[in-house]
C-alpha cells in the first residue's frame, strides 16, 4: 500500500482555495498552450501576423504631446475628475460627425461613450442576454465578440459569409431552423465592413435584404464598425444603422482611426436601449475616462484627422499589397480574402492540414498567426487562420509569409507520412491576448 | 518575512527566450526575482535576447540565475556562453544540461545503473517517413503496448505531450506531438501516483526534498491543469509510505548524480502500487511560478524560495567562473 495510511501527515494543496466559488461562467478561462505561444509573438526575431495592432508610427507624435499638455494645462480640473456616465456632450456630439461620414444621421443624446467599443458590446450583451439566449453571427466572427457571449453563457449559432459578406439565404436557413426549435435570437453580431476575420465585406445590394430579414424575424442587429473608413481607396460604404435606426445598434471606436491605447469607443442606439446601457455602464465603470475623452476631443478639434485616416490608409494598403503578392508567390496551395480595406486577410490551407496544430511549428520558424477556430464559437476553423497586416513593414510581411511556407510544407510533409488525422482539440483560449500579439 | 541577507550580490535572473515555454519562464522569472530581492540581493530580470551578451559582459553579475525554460535554457547553450564569458551561474554545467535535457538519454542512463523507468522507444519523423508509418507504429504498439504517454524528446510543460488509449488515436497525437520537435519520445504509460522530486545540493552533497504529488483534476497534467491554478491538487509530501518516498527521494539524487547535475534538479516520477519509483524526466531548470512544484516542495522543507536561491547563487558565486 502506497497510498497514505496517515493523511493527515499529507496535506492536500489547492493553489486556488475559491475554485468552488466560481460562476459558472468561468468555465472555458484556463491557461492554454495555444494561447502561451503568442508570448514569444512580441519577440522583434518573430514576424508576428498574429495581433491586431494599428501602425501607431503613423501618428503625429510630438504634436499629440503637445496636446496632451495643454489638455492637463487648461482642462485638467474636469479631465481628471469623474464625468457623465454618458460621455462629455462635446465628444458626442464629434462622434456623431465621424458617423456622418458611412451615411448615419444621429442625435448626441443617443450615444454612449464606452471603454473602447469592446465595453459598448459588453453591455450591450449584459442588457439583451440571459444565459442559454442564442446570438446570430458570422462564420466566422470577431473573437472577442465570441468571448463575450460566452462570458454571458450565449450560445452562438454561426452565420455563413461569402466574399460578399454575410449570405442572407444562410441568415434565413439560420433563422428558421432556430424557429423551428422554437427559439428566437436575441441579435446579429455583424461587421459588415472589412471583416475581422475575414476581410470581406457586406456587399451593398445585402444590406437592404439583411436588415429585412432581422426585422421580419424581429432580430436586433448589431453592427460593430471599427474599419468602415479604412478602405483603401477611400471608399465607404453605407451603414445599417443609416438604413435602419429603430432596429440597429450601431458600434464605434477611435482604435483603429486613432489610437487603440486610449480606449474610446461608443454605442449609438434606440433612446430606449440607450438608456440602459447608460446604467449598464456605469455600474461597470461609473464613467468612461474624462481625460481620454477630452484628448479624442482635442485632437477631433484641432487636428487633421481625416487625413490621419488617410494616412493610415495608405500604409495598410501598402501592407495589403504586399502580404497578397507574398501569399501568390509562396502559397500558391492556399485561399486567402482579398481586402478592400481594414486589417486582415483570412487563409485557407490545403485539406488535411490544421493551423491550431501546426502553431507552434510557427513559433518554431518564428512567424505568428491566430488560427481559425479562434474565431468560431464550434470548433470549426481548423483549415484557416488570420493574418494581420496591420503592423508589420512590408519586407517583414514578405518575410512572415516566406515563413509561413516553410511552415505549411513541414506540416504537408507530416500528414505525408501519418495521414489525415483531423482538427485536434485544444482547451482554453486561443487568441493571442492584446499585448502578446 | 525572511531575514534579510548580508548580501548587495548583483545577480541576473535570465527569463523569457524564444523557446515554446516563453510565457512559464518569464512567470518563474519574476518569481524567483522577487525571492531574491526578498533575500536581499540586488537582481536585474534579463531577456535572453541580442542584448544579452554585452550586458553580461558590461555588467558582469556575480551571478546569473537561469530561468529560461525549453530549448537554450536547458539544453546547455545559455550556460556555454556564460561560461564563455566567464559568468558565474547556478544549475548544472552544458554536458550535464544536455544529458538531461535528452529525455531518452535521461532514461538511458537511469536505466543502465537498474533504475526503473517505462519501456521507451524515440525515433525521429524521418524514420516514420521512411520506413512507412503505419508499420512502424504498429510494431511500437506490439513491442509498448498501450496505453502510451507520447511527447517530444525534448521540451517541457507537458507542450505536445499526449495520452494515447486506443490504436486509431496514434496517428494525430504523433501529428501533434511532431509539431514540437522532430523526435518523439513514446514511453509506456505507467499508472500510479505522479510525484515531481525536488534534489537539493548542500555542502554535504545532494539532499532530496519531499516529494510532491500531482493529482490533477481532469486526470492528465497536461499545459491546462498544471498553469491554471485550481485545476490540479498537490499533495505535499506526497501520499506515499515511507518505503515508497524513500524510494522516491534516492531516485531523484541518483538522477542528479549519474547525469552529472549541480545546485537544483527536480526529477518526474510514478510511483507505482508496488512502490516502486519509475524515471519520467529530470529538470534542470525547472518551473519556479506560482503553480510549480519547485516551489511547493522548498515550503514543504520548511524552507523558502528566497533562502535557497540565495544559497546556490553564493555556491556558484564560491565556485567562480568555469
Amino acid at each position: 500500500m502506497t497510498q497514505a495510511q496517515q493523511p493527515e501527515r499529507a496535506p492536500q494543496r489547492s493553489l486556488d482555495p475559491h475554485l468552488h466559488r466560481y460562476a459558472r461562467r468561468t468555465a472555458g478561462m484556463t491557461a492554454s498552450q495555444i494561447r502561451a505561444l503568442f508570448a514569444v509573438a512580441s519577440r522583434p526575431e518573430v514576424v508576428s501576423l498574429a495581433g491586431g495592432m494599428p501602425y501607431l508610427p503613423a501618428l503625429p507624435m510630438e504634436s499629440l504631446a503637445e496636446e496632451v499638455a495643454r489638455v492637463v494645462d487648461s482642462e485638467g480640473l474636469t479631465a481628471l475628475q469623474y464625468g457623465s456616465a454618458q460621455g462629455t456632450v462635446e465628444l458626442r456630439e464629434q462622434i456623431c460627425e465621424v458617423m456622418a461620414l458611412e451615411g448615419i444621421s444621429a442625435h448626441p443624446d443617443d450615444v454612449t461613450v464606452t471603454v473602447g467599443s469592446q465595453m459598448a458590446l459588453d453591455m450591450v450583451t449584459r442588457i439583451f442576454c440571459d444565459p442559454d439566449d442564442v446570438v446570430l453571427a458570422e462564420a466566422p466572427s470577431y473573437v472577442g465578440a465570441l468571448t463575450t457571449f460566452a462570458s454571458y453563457q450565449a450560445q452562438v449559432v454561426h452565420v455563413a459569409m461569402d466574399d460578399d459578406g454575410l449570405v442572407p439565404a444562410a441568415l434565413r436557413a439560420a433563422l428558421g431552423s432556430l424557429r423551428a426549435q422554437g427559439r428566437t435570437p436575441k441579435f446579429l453580431y455583424t461587421v459588415p465592413n472589412f471583416h475581422n476575420p475575414a476581410g470581406v465585406t457586406l456587399a451593398v445590394p445585402r444590406r437592404a435584404e439583411i436588415l429585412e430579414i432581422c426585422a421580419e424575424h424581429d432580430v436586433l442587429v448589431i453592427e460593430d464598425n471599427p474599419y468602415g473608413l479604412l478602405g483603401f481607396e477611400g471608399q465607404t460604404y453605407p451603414a445599417l444603422r443609416a438604413c435602419d435606426p429603430v432596429n440597429v445598434v450601431y458600434l464605434g471606436s477611435f482604435s483603429k482611426t486613432f489610437a487603440p491605447g486610449l480606449r474610446v469607443g461608443w454605442a449609438l442606439a434606440p433612446h430606449a436601449v440607450r438608456e440602459k446601457l447608460v446604467l449598464a455602464a456605469e455600474s461597470a465603470t461609473l464613467c468612461p475616462p474624462a481625460f481620454t475623452q477630452t484628448v479624442v476631443s482635442r485632437y477631433l478639434a484641432t487636428h487633421d484627422w481625416k487625413g490621419q485616416i488617410k494616412t493610415y490608409r495608405e500604409a495598410y494598403r501598402e501592407r495589403r499589397d504586399a502580404m497578397l503578392d507574398a501569399l501568390e508567390h509562396y502559397l500558391p496551395g492556399c485561399t486567402w480574402t482579398h481586402p478592400a480595406g481594414g486589417f486582415y486577410v483570412w487563409l485557407t490551407v490545403p485539406e488535411g492540414l490544421d493551423t491550431k496544430a501546426m502553431l507552434p511549428r510557427a513559433v518554431t520558424q518564428r512567424v505568428a498567426y491566430v488560427p481559425g477556430t479562434a474565431f468560431y464559437a464550434d470548433s470549426l476553423g481548423s483549415r484557416q487562420m488570420r493574418l494581420s497586416f496591420c503592423y508589420p513593414t512590408a519586407e517583414r510581411i514578405t518575410e512572415g509569409v516566406r515563413r509561413l511556407a516553410a511552415v505549411l510544407d513541414g506540416e504537408t510533409e507530416l500528414l505525408a507520412t501519418f495521414g489525415s488525422v483531423g482538427p485536434r482539440a485544444v482547451s482554453g483560449p486561443q487568441a493571442p491576448s492584446p499585448d502578446t500579439a | 518575512m525572511t531575514e534579510r541577507a548580508v548580501t548587495d550580490r548583483h545577480v541576473a535572473v535570465l527569463a523569457g527566450g524564444l523557446s515554446h515555454e516563453r510565457e512559464v519562464s518569464l512567470r518563474s522569472g519574476r518569481r524567483v526575482s522577487a525571492a531574491l530581492r526578498e533575500a536581499g540581493l540586488v537582481v536585474e530580470e534579463w531577456d535572453a535576447d541580442a542584448t544579452l551578451v554585452t550586458r553580461l559582459v558590461e555588467h558582469r553579475p556575480a551571478a546569473v540565475v537561469v530561468a529560461l525554460h525549453g530549448g537554450a535554457g536547458e539544453n546547455g547553450a545559455t550556460q556555454s556562453v556564460l561560461e564563455m564569458l566567464g559568468v558565474p551561474y547556478v544549475g548544472a554545467d552544458p554536458r550535464a544540461c544536455r544529458r538531461a535535457w535528452d529525455k531518452p538519454c535521461a532514461k538511458a542512463e537511469l536505466a543502465q545503473a537498474g533504475y526503473a523507468t517505462p519501456n521507451w522507444i524515440a525515433l525521429p519523423h524521418a524514420t516514420f517517413r521512411d520506413l512507412g508509418a503505419r508499420a512502424v507504429l504498429d510494431a511500437l504498439i506490439t513491442r509498448l503496448g498501450l496505453p502510451l504517454m507520447l511527447k517530444p524528446d525534448q521540451g517541457g510543460s507537458a507542450l505536445g505531450a499526449h495520452v494515447v488509449r486506443e490504436p486509431d488515436e496514434l496517428p494525430a497525437a504523433m501529428v501533434g506531438c511532431l509539431a514540437y520537435g522532430d523526435t518523439v519520445l513514446a514511453e509506456r504509460f505507467v499508472d500510479g501516483v505522479e510525484v515531481a522530486i525536488t534534489v537539493l545540493e548542500e555542502s554535504d552533497g545532494p539532499r532530496a526534498l519531499p516529494a510532491v504529488e500531482v493529482d490533477p483534476g481532469n486526470g492528465v497534467y497536461d499545459y491546462t491543469a498544471r498553469y491554471t491554478a485550481g485545476l490540479t491538487t498537490f499533495h505535499a509530501p506526497a501520499r506515499l509510505d515511507p518505503g515508497a518516498a524513500a524510494a522516491a527521494g534516492e531516485l531523484a539524487v541518483a538522477a542528479h548524480r549519474l547525469l552529472g547535475l549541480r545546485d537544483f534538479s527536480r526529477t518526474d516520477a510514478v510511483i507505482t502500487p508496488d512502490g516502486v519509483a519509475h524515471f519520467l524526466e529530470v529538470n534542470v531548470a525547472p518551473g519556479l511560478t506560482e503553480t510549480s512544484l519547485l516551489p511547493m516542495a522548498v515550503e514543504c522543507a520548511k524552507s523558502d524560495l528566497g533562502s535557497v536561491f540565495a544559497a546556490l547563487v553564493e555556491r556558484a558565486v564560491a565556485r567562480g567562473a568555469s
